[in-house]
């Protein structure tokens, strides 16, 4: 009896957009309590945990992915009104980009074509598809952002997601070594870099460092998901990418 | 009140965004253009929007548990990471590794060419 009132149960659960919605914020909570836990190493990130605890209970629970996503939808909306707050952080840093105009703008300039060329250029090299090159080009880009040009451009805006959340772990893992390798000691400078090259993950491992690294890392995330949404297509066009 | 102002601009913002994309046929992610014109009204006001900072930074403390959805996305392109997963690697190791490098290169290069001008604006 138990096991057909469970069974019923879980008919309805499966059926009903609560459950997605639960399992993801219940994920989350557990990944990243986990992370503050292991003093925010970015290795225990809290979107990979999550992401490995929901992938295990949808295969454990032979959920499609589809009736996972009725649920977890009304968390993925939130990325496109936390997109326009990211104007916040770029005004909060408006009296540094004022200053310092120049030299950020062609730092600007140069860290997203190299992110964006190296990306697909080497993925073409060793013989990726299209379709992945198209999702590796914005990999550098902060998530909402990246995911955002990602479907433009015809890539897969899902595995655009995981390549940047993994691109933003090896910067703030690799990051501070390729500083200390370059002899480059000023803050401003390695913190505009991991916000380029990692954006948030990037910005998040900064933050731990200096508030000058942080504050340059930040701005940096927030100069470059601008510009590589305005640069990228262009890019792809000059390479012969998309036409 | 203040939270649902504040989402309520950032909506209305999102909206004008994408709506502006459409029209314009400008190949950039509508909530994109709806930061920047977010922040262009900033830099006009000359100040912040209370309700706003307080809705944005609710949302951005929290900005990776909303990629999550996203993520677990993944499980439907198994089969692409596992055949692809060596140029998939090899891009991500060396382009973050060469982006790094090139921006904090260029940025010192061009921070010590302009040093005497940024000296003079104080």
């Amino acid at each position: 009896m138990a096991d057909s009132d469970l069974a019923s149960i879980w008919v309805y659960l499966s059926t009903s957009p609560l459950l997605g919605l639960t399992i993801t914020l219940m994920a989350y909570s557990i990944a990243y309590r986990l992370y503050i836990y292991a003093n925010a190493n970015p290795l225990l990130h809290p979107v990979v945990t999550a992401v490995a605890l929901l992938i295990t209970f949808l295969l454990l629970t032979d959920t499609s992915y589809s009736a996972y996503f009725e649920g977890a939808q009304f968390v993925h909306f939130l990325l496109g009104p936390a997109t326009v707050a990211l104007a916040i952080p770029l005004y909060q840093q408006s009296a540094k980009l004022k200053k310092l105009w120049l030299p950020l703008l062609i730092s600007l300039i140069s860290g997203v074509t190299t992110g964006v060329l190296s990306a697909v250029g080497l993925a073409q090299l060793m013989g990726a598809s299209l379709q992945t090159q198209l999702s590796l080009a914005p990999k550098s880009v902060t998530t909402p952002v990246a995911m955002g040009i990602s479907e433009q451009i015809g890539g897969l805006p899902s595995l655009t997601a995981i390549l940047v959340v993994v691109t933003g772990i090896l910067g703030a893992i690799i990051g501070t070594r390729v500083f200390a390798l370059m002899r480059i000691t000023d803050d401003s400078v390695k913190g505009f870099a991991m916000g380029m090259a990692a954006h948030g993950i990037g910005t998040a491992r900064a933050f731990q460092i200096s508030e000058e690294m942080g504050a340059f890392s930040g701005l940096a995330m927030a100069l470059s998901a601008l510009a590589t949404a305005l640069m990228l297509p262009w890019l792809l066009s000059i390479i012969g990418v998309l036409s | 009140m203040n939270f649902l102002n504040g989402i309520t601009i950032l909506l209305i913002y999102q909206l004008a965004g994408e709506v502006s994309a459409l029209l314009l046929h400008i190949p950039v992610p509508g909530p994109v253009l709806g930061m920047i014109m977010l922040f262009l009204t900033l830099l006009l006001r000359g100040n912040s929007i209370a309700s706003v900072d307080h809705t944005s930074s609710a949302l951005l403390s929290h900005l990776s548990l909303l990629f999550v959805p996203a993520g677990v996305g993944m499980i439907t392109h198994f089969d692409r990471i596992i055949s692809e997963w060596m140029p998939i690697t090899v891009a991500l190791v060396l382009s973050t590794m060469i982006t790094l490098m090139v921006t904090a290169a260029i940025m010192q290069w061009s921070n010590h060419l302009l040093a005497k001008e940024v000296k003079k604006d104080g």
